[in-house]
């Protein structure tokens, strides 16, 4: 039955073949959790380093002198509301409304790039007025290495998501994209346009695990934005 | 879905598949571009385990250069500095390219096999972890051919010595580097191995049915995919000292060395018990064959991997006992270590009661899994000792624990992967290998193993310290020494031969039968070779050694077939991609050692970031292509002979693909 479902217009019935594994879950989405849950380890790591350091040095910088915080708090609400949108692609994409999918991803890929413009922004104002850099003190090297892997998590979910966006967009667009959209930079052009109208029912499926990945990113953000950010304002608000 | 007339979607699959990416896929599934582009799991197995093989020769021609220069005291075979590549080199080597990827080689070929699936979960992506694999080793061994040479670092890699000030050598780079991709390998292949157990068993194959060699795949992945990340981030954090100026392990910056050693044994404990979990699954599959009689306890052996796997984690400070943790937290980690003593105390008593009361016979794997569980115990015990604290400061950086570790992972790990290599061989290969001449190859093995090593325990009990390229005649250790030199060529040689037979045996050995050894689990119900699709059939398992049911079992417990649909069987496209993929993370992390150092030739710095920026777009290329191409496939239609007195398929079963 599979390969009617992969022509059916009925979205559900292209997501059940994928169902039948031991679990009921789909491989890719369990493979994702594995992932993510390595992904965790990954950040693990990095916050103890830098939660070590605050320890061993408390008082060699003093990031609350350059730390901006209502935009920093700003970003943080902006990648958050990105999870709402996430979500409703996803769900746009179980109910096999690609359209909407595509507008909701466009508004995740936006919030995103607004957060990785404000991170552009912070590391630009704490190099150039606040002297902090990658070799200025240890605070410096965890900082960024820690804040920096979690930007580099947020622009691999735009790429990932923009190449889904690019796959939704109907066929008769390829030679636009490839042509006529003069906005975008060439060799995004030529990445983008062999993906376009190759977005199909199942695809689903991957929207939904890289939305289970961008999730995860956010939730991530929250630690950082909490350990490195937040808790340097304990002092100052007298706890 | 109703049960609806067939259309054209179900005819068999055009010999021309569609142009579905930047090129047609390939489809010649033989020679050079049938092994680049393969996605089998059998064919990448094969690949994990000749590789690996060629670096244990490598790693232990390393060990042999050492033990020369260890063989009369004071003397100057090889300098100090030479002395030190290769002790890191043998290390690096063995743990990462030979043991590891041999266990990996196991993984792919048996596991896929044991669960009756067709392959592993992303076939495309377990192609891509054999390639890392590969290219890593190119990289870290690449090393010697660049000014300074290999590192002389140790395979643990401590701060501050790996610190550009004190290493300045491209040599530490490469090793960086290697790890890195050796890294992704192993995680890729984690998450494949993870999800094709949890989610492609056959019918009726339920967790706790699964042969116990599975089950270790499973708990040894799952302690990759957590473990890992801890050396992945030290070694990022490392190569951001020696090439962006930061202070992480850097002293001179407020950095602090321990952080290395806290981080390396996070990974690195857990990293021991990944040597040897997989030789602990193929042990207690090899003696209930060989003693012809169920494993004894197999649900406590399978808890008591789970409880190793799990402590694992908690136990990393033993490696730092003499650092100074202060007392609490010294006493804790000693307790913890104890404790692993429980659950592996467990394994072995179950090992040994699945021998008692057995009619054993002793074939060459049997020899090696009974090698196993004595050489392992030995080093189990030095292991305990080295637990308690006051004892472990006596024994810190001496032979003893040269001694200890060799007795864990040759004796152990090693004996146990030549024993699943003399038990699988003839399923990989569909060739038989002489038993009498596999005799010779262990007992060369034993002697020459306890011969090189047992003396390391005196010698490590009197001071010699390790890592130290001579010693002074007056200090006694001559003749231990000469001896050890003489057992470790002893065991060079049982390897060699084993070599040979292999290669001997893959040409002209006997023909093997589906079942060589009366075996019990699901592999040895398929052709030796198996046929790419291996199995014709769907297999329903109905009991634990499901094959041992099959031939001396109850009627109720037999195994059922169900017979492909009439599409055939769907197997997976090749492809190019994750070789690709691959050789752009090879470029990427060569353009990280070359950033800002000498290139030969020119002497000069000549690479900024440029080679890494290209290797990225390069993945990146390979990644997008991949996923354009989709995973394709094809129906196979294997002879009806091959599963007679199958059931016919349901209307709608071969669903998933």
């Amino acid at each position: 039955m599979s390969s009617h479902a992969a022509t059916t217009d009925d979205p559900h019935a292209a997501l059940e073949p994928l169902k039948k594994t031991s679990t009921g879950i789909e491989n890719k989405k369990l493979a994702m959790w594995a992932f993510l849950a390595s992904d965790c380890m990954f950040f693990g790591t990095l916050i103890s380093t830098h939660l070590i350091y605050r320890k061993v040095y408390p008082t060699v910088v003093e990031p609350t002198e350059f730390f901006d915080i209502e935009l920093t708090g700003f970003s943080s609400f902006i990648l958050l509301m990105s999870s709402l949108l996430m979500a409703l692609s996803v769900s746009a994409a179980h109910k096999g409304n690609i359209a909407g999918m595509r507008r909701f991803l466009l508004g995740t890929i936006f919030f995103g790039l607004i957060f990785l413009s404000g991170q552009v922004y912070e590391f630009n104002h704490f190099v150039k007025d606040a002297g902090l850099t990658l070799s200025s003190s240890v605070f410096g090297s965890t900082f960024y290495l820690l804040t920096g892997t979690h930007g580099v998590h947020v622009a691999l979910g735009v790429l990932w998501l923009s190449c889904w966006t690019a796959c939704s967009l109907p066929k008769d667009w390829a030679w636009y994209t490839l042509r006529g959209g003069r906005f975008l930079w060439l060799p995004f052009r030529v990445i983008f346009a062999p993906m376009v109208g190759r977005y199909k029912h199942e695809n689903a499926l991957d929207v939904e695990v890289a939305g289970l990945y961008w999730h995860f990113v956010d939730i991530v953000w929250i630690v950082i934005f909490t350990a490195v950010y937040l808790v340097e304002y304990l002092p100052i608000l007298g706890f | 879905m109703s049960s609806t007339v067939e259309t054209e979607h179900h005819a068999p699959a055009p010999a021309e598949p569609v142009r579905d990416g930047i090129w047609r896929r390939p489809l010649k599934n033989t020679g050079l571009v049938g092994f680049l582009t393969t996605v089998d799991h059998k064919k990448i197995g094969i690949g994990y385990a000749l590789g690996a093989l060629f670096f244990l020769l490598l790693g232990g021609i390393e060990a042999l250069i050492i033990r020369a220069q260890l063989m009369y005291p004071e003397q100057e075979l090889i300098s100090a500095r030479t002395y030190n590549q290769l002790f890191t080199m043998h290390g690096t080597t063995m743990i990462f390219l030979a043991v590891m990827p041999l266990s990996a080689a196991f993984f792919n070929y048996i596991m896929p096999l044991q669960i009756g699936a067709r392959d592993v979960a992303f076939p495309r992506m377990n192609a891509l972890g054999l390639w890392c694999f590969l290219l890593g080793g190119v990289i870290l061994n690449l090393s010697w051919f660049f000014p300074g040479g290999a590192p002389a670092i140790g395979w643990f890699a401590y701060a501050p010595l790996t610190d550009r000030q004190y290493s300045p050598e491209m040599g530490t780079d490469f090793w960086i580097m290697g790890l890195q991709i050796l890294g992704i390998a192993s995680l890729v292949g984690a998450f494949n191995f993870i999800t094709t157990i949890v989610n492609m068993r056959a019918p009726g194959l339920s967790m706790m049915r699964l042969p116990l060699f599975t089950w270790m795949t499973l708990i040894t992945s799952f302690l990759i995919i957590l473990a890992f990340p801890a050396i992945t981030i030290a070694l990022v954090e490392l190569m951001f000292d020696r090439h962006f100026g930061t202070y992480f392990f850097n002293v001179e910056g407020g950095g602090k060395p321990i952080l290395w050693q806290h981080l390396f044994w996070i990974f690195g404990h857990p990293e021991v018990y990944i040597l040897i979990l997989p030789a602990m699954g193929i042990i207690s599959e090899i003696l209930p064959v060989f003693s012809r009689k169920p494993l004894f306890g197999y649900p406590l052996i399978v808890f008591s991997g789970a409880v190793i796997g799990f402590l694992g984690f908690a136990v990393w400070s033993h490696h730092m006992f003499t650092t100074g943790l202060g007392v609490v937290a010294t006493t804790a980690f000693a307790f913890l270590t104890m404790l692993i003593a429980i659950p592996t105390g467990v394994k072995i008593f179950n090992w040994i009661g699945t021998m008692w009361g057995g009619r054993i016979r002793f074939t060459t794997p049997m020899l090696f899994s009974v090698g196993f569980i004595w050489m392992f115990m030995m080093g189990g015990f030095t292991g305990i000792m080295h637990s308690s604290p006051p004892v472990d400061a006596q024994q810190q950086d001496t032979y003893f624990v040269v001694a200890h570790f060799h007795y864990v992972l040759i004796g152990g790990s090693i004996f146990a992967l030549f024993a699943g290599m003399y038990y699988w061989f003839p399923k990989v290969s569909g060739r038989l290998m002489d038993d009498f001449v596999g005799k010779i190859v262990f007992y060369l093995m034993f002697i020459g193993f306890n011969l090189a090593f047992f003396p390391m325990h005196i010698l490590g009990m009197t001071g010699m310290p390790r890592r130290t390229h001579t010693y002074k005649s007056e200090m006694g250790w001559d003749q231990s020494n000469f001896w050890s030199t003489v057992g470790a060529f002893i065991l060079g040689i049982g390897i060699l031969i084993f070599v040979i037979q292999m290669v001997y045996a893959f040409y002209k050995g006997g023909k093997a039968p589906k079942d060589p050894w009366d075996s019990r689990t699901l592999e040895w119900d398929t052709d030796s070779p198996p046929k790419e699709y291996n199995f014709a059939y769907t297999p329903v398992i109905h009991a634990r050694d499901q094959v041992w049911e099959d031939k001396y079992g109850v009627e109720a417990k037999r195994m059922e077939k169900i017979a492909p649909g009439k599409h055939g069987i769907h197997m997976p496209d090749q492809s190019w991609w994750p070789l690709i993929t691959s050789i752009g993370i090879f470029i990427a992390c060569l353009g990280m050692v070359f950033h800002k150092q000498p290139v030969p030739l020119t002497a000069e710095a000549v690479f900024g970031l440029e080679i890494v920026i290209a290797g990225l777009v390069a993945t990146f290329i390979g990644m997008a292509a991949w996923a354009l191409e989709g995973p394709g496939g094809f129906h196979l239609h294997p002879d009806p002979a091959e599963y007679a007195g199958a059931t016919p398929a349901p209307e709608d079963e071969h669903g998933h693909h």
